[in-house]
Parts: C-alpha cells; structure tokens; sequence
C-alpha cells in the first residue's frame, strides 16, 4: 500500500479550477517529483495535500487513513510536512525559534534536542547564525531554515514547493544534494520544481502536470529520456 | 515653574502611562494576532472595573485580593466573545469586523446600565489607600500600586509571548498563520488564546484603576481612545511598543494638561497620534506594512 495516494482530486480558487483531475501515488522511501510549467497546478495540489486548500472534489489517503477533511495542524501530527512555496518563515523570530516551532506537535524534549542537532549537522550554517532573526538571511540560508524547520516536526512524509526558488545556482546543488540525504535517512520526498531537469535526476518517479492534469507519468529516467518532455522542459 | 512641580508632573504622566500600556497591550495582542481591531476593549477594562466593585460592596474583599478572581472571569469573558462572535468574522470583511466589535462595546456598556445604573461608584479605603511622600513629590499610593501592577502584568505577558512555547505558537500565529498550521499550531484556539489574554490584560488594567478611580458604564471610553494611540504609536501588534507608547502617551498628557491646562489634555494626545500617522505610520517598533 502506498503512503501517500490522491484519488481525482480537484480544486478550485473562488470557482475557477486550479486543478482538475489529479491522482497520485507516493511509496515509502521514494522521491517522487511534480514537474511542469508554471500555474499548472503543482503547488495547488502540494498545499491541499497539507490541507490548506479544500478539495471540491476527490479524496486524499495517508497511511491508508482518509483525511480528505482533516485540519491542517492535524496532518503535520501525523507525519505530513509541507515545506511552503516562497519558505513562509516566521520572519521575525530567530533561526533557532523557527526551529523549535517547527517542533510544535511533540512533546519528546530529548528527542527534539536530537532533530535540532540533526538540522545543525545538515546545514552547519544554522548552529552559527541560530540567534539571527530569520528575516535577515540570505535566500539559500532562508531555503535550509524552512528545510530544517519542515524536518523538526518529525515528518514521515517531507514535501517541499520548489525548493531552489529564488537561491543561487550553486547553493541549488547542495539543496538537492542535501534532500537526497535526508531521502537516504529514511524519510519519503514529495517534490515540486520548476527545474525540471534536476528534480528527474534525483527522483524515483515523476509525475507531469498540464492545466491541472497528469500528462505524463514515469520513473525520472524515463521522463528525462522523454522526447516530448526535452522539447517542452529541457530546451534540448 | 520649579524642577520639583516638573518631575512631580512627570512621574505622574509615567504612572497612569503605565497604566495606559495594560491596556493597550491587550488591545495590541488582539490586533497582532487576528487583525481585528477591539472597540469593545474599554467594556473588558469596565467589567474588571465592576468585578473590583461589587466583589468590594458584597464581600469586603479588597480589589488586590481578588484580582486573581476577576482575571480569570476577565480572560472567560474573553474566550466566550470569540467563540460566540469573532469566530464568525474572522475572514469576514474589515467593516463587518468593525461593527461587530463596535456592536458588542454597545452591547456591554448597555447590560451595565441596566443591571448597575449609570451611578459613578467608588472603592472606599481599599488596601492600597494613602498617600507616598518621597523627597518632596506626593504620590497616591493606590496610582502607584497601579503602575506597578501594571508592570508586572505587562512583563508577565511579555514572558508568555517571548519565552514559552505557548507563546512562541501565538506570535507564529500573528507573523504567518497559514505557516503556523503547517507547523501543527491550530490558528482557531490561538485566536481565543489571543482574546482571553486581551481581555484579562483589560480586567487587570480595570482592577487597578478601580481604587481610585470612578466606576460607571462609560469609563471604557475614556480609555480605549488613548489605548489606541498607544497602539498606533507603539506599532500594531507589539508588546514591547505598547508598553513604551504607554509611557509615553501618559506623560505627554500629564505633561500638555500642566502646561497648557487640563482641558487640552485628550487634544493633546490625539495630536501625537495624527503625528504619528503623519511621520512614522509603522509606529516606534512595528513593521512596515509590507
């Protein structure tokens, strides 16, 4: 059974549909990967899977359970993460209260000190800039302390809405980099990018979405070799 | 004019400041957390006025021993307004918003009237009755266990809001709320928190003014007109801002009533806020609006 499973979803904005008609399926242990252009969908389909955005029609399993109509701030407790579009921050406190917050639905104090010195040791920058006020750092820094925020809470499932938005090109590297790592310690990746290319590298599957529709689905292997997907995506 | 009379003045500007920064703390708590503004927070301070009162009249308890009392019906109060009528407008239009909290400041001031007439009533020889001489300065002491209540009470919902996790979650709340939930924080249960703690700030603020001063349906108003140039000037939704505006407020008004005369007092301060609008709307601590 897998851990993750959308049932022809829809979603609308105000009546206007954002997304059609999306069913996915995300195994334990995989990084799967959302690709496609912009305003397509991708990141309305991560924000209803966290439960920000109400399906108008279709329905959303978690470990089996429906939780289609459950609030936001349960999710997380179960082990659904959403690393937001745009990193979201609580840009007036500091690195390490962003942290913490991240943290807010357990209760194992010892356990917590240990996921903070996890963050630290993935993004080493963090330790050293944990008084800061998050509003202050770079872009790339801004992308780790939402990464390492998401991770706080413990997730079985991480999902993240286009993690290389607005950082510099060599920092890209090292955040794909680090989300394979955290892959590798056992947590299930659900992936949104506009570089198409780089998240197929990393991924298990993907998964393209047109105005609102899965296109095109298939390991990442297979859609990198995907003619349709170089002339549309890849400019190759 | 001599020095004395000057500090004399000052330091009673600093004193109801204080005062005024109660107040305005939980009227900036509200604002800061849900963006709605409170125009019934004059009637949270009335009620804890009333609570002094009548727990005085009926009991001989003195208002300082039964502060606990009447915060904890303060900060109820608090959360049964949320849960009956704010929890309906949260994503309702600001004007719906402003009516109804308007409404509600009618509403109380009107089951005051009825249920306690529109008498002024007074807390005789309280526990904190007298007067200080220090070094030349007269002070009541019931306006300076006020001012340190205040204080406390300030600094106390300082610490819940910069130093608990409970607190930590009620400012992620107010800086992202969508973010908030997806750190597991229900935004609904921080709102009421953000009621309860408005309001008993307002009942605490009510308790302390309740030994000197008069008691009656109206006294709110008197209040949240400077509890809002409190907030403008402290910047929407800071603590630390309200309690510094507060000060500052009270001495301006103090101050403006001395030398230019009483009457000008309320005019006084209003011209600070239509200042503070001019040159720095974000306030002294707030942030820009982004």
């Amino acid at each position: 059974m897998s851990m993750l499973s959308l049932q022809n979803i829809a979603i609308h904005y105000n009546k206007v549909p954002a997304v059609h008609d999306v069913s996915l399926e995300v195994n334990e242990g995989e990084i799967v990967a959302m690709v496609g252009g912009n305003g397509n969908g991708k990141s309305s389909t991560l924000r209803a899977i966290a439960g920000l955005n109400p399906l108008s029609r279709g329905s959303i399993f978690f470990d089996g359970q429906d939780v289609t109509r459950m609030a936001a701030h349960v999710r997380t407790g179960l082990g659904l993460s959403l690393v937001p579009e745009g990193r979201r921050l609580f840009p007036k406190l500091s690195v390490e209260k962003n942290l913490r917050l991240g943290a807010f639905t357990r209760r194992d104090a010892i356990e917590i000190e240990q996921s903070l010195d996890h963050v630290f040791e993935l993004f080493p920058i963090l330790k050293d800039r944990r008084l800061q006020i998050a509003g202050t750092l770079s872009g790339g820094q801004q992308q780790m302390l939402a990464i390492g925020r998401g991770l706080m809470a413990k997730p079985r499932l991480l999902m993240l809405d286009e993690p290389s938005w607005g950082i510099a090109p060599k920092l890209v590297t090292k955040i794909l980099d680090t989300i394979q790592q955290i892959n590798a310690d056992g947590i299930t990746i659900l992936l949104v990018e506009q570089n198409v290319k780089r998240a197929l590298e990393i991924a298990h599957r993907g998964y393209v979405l047109q105005t609102g529709r899965i296109v095109l689905a298939g390991s990442g292997r297979e859609l990198l070799d995907n003619p349709e997907i170089q002339k549309a995506y890849l400019g190759i | 004019m001599s020095g004395e009379i000057l500090l004399q003045t000052i330091l009673s500007g600093v004193l109801i400041g204080l005062i005024y920064a109660l107040v305005a703390v939980g009227l900036t708590m509200i604002y800061g957390v849900m963006d709605i503004v409170n125009f019934a927070h004059g009637e949270f301070l009335m009620f804890g006025m009333y609570s002094s009162f009548w727990l005085f009249a009926l009991f001989g308890l003195d208002p300082l021993v039964t502060l606990p009392l009447t915060v904890l019906m303060l900060f109820a109060l608090g959360l049964a307004v949320y849960q009956v009528v704010i929890k309906r407008i949260t994503n309702a239009p600001m004007l719906s918003q402003i009516f109804a909290t308007f409404g509600l400041m009618i509403l109380f001031r009107g089951i005051a009237q009825f249920l306690w007439k529109p008498d002024f009533r007074t807390v005789e020889n309280s526990l904190s009755s007298g007067k200080v001489i220090f070094s030349g300065l007269h002070f009541g002491l019931p306006q300076i266990i006020a001012a340190l209540g205040a204080v406390l009470a300030t600094g106390a919902t300082w610490w819940f809001i910069n130093r608990t996790r409970l607190g930590a979650a009620l400012e992620a709340t107010a800086q992202d709320k969508e973010a908030a939930q997806l750190m597991g924080i229900p935004s609904q249960r921080m709102f009421a928190l953000a009621w309860g703690i408005g309001a008993a700030c307002a009942g605490v603020a009510g308790v302390l003014l309740s030994t000197f001063f008069p008691i009656f349906p109206e006294v709110g108003a008197n209040f949240i007109l400077i509890a809002f140039v409190v907030v403008a000037l402290g910047g929407f939704g800071s603590v630390s801002g309200a309690f510094w505006a507060g000060i500052i407020v009270g001495v301006v008004e103090v101050l403006g009533g001395f030398l230019l005369g009483p009457e000008y007092k309320l005019a006084i301060v209003l011209a600070l806020f239509l200042a503070v609008i001019l040159v720095r709307p974000q306030g002294l601590m707030g942030r820009a609006q982004t």
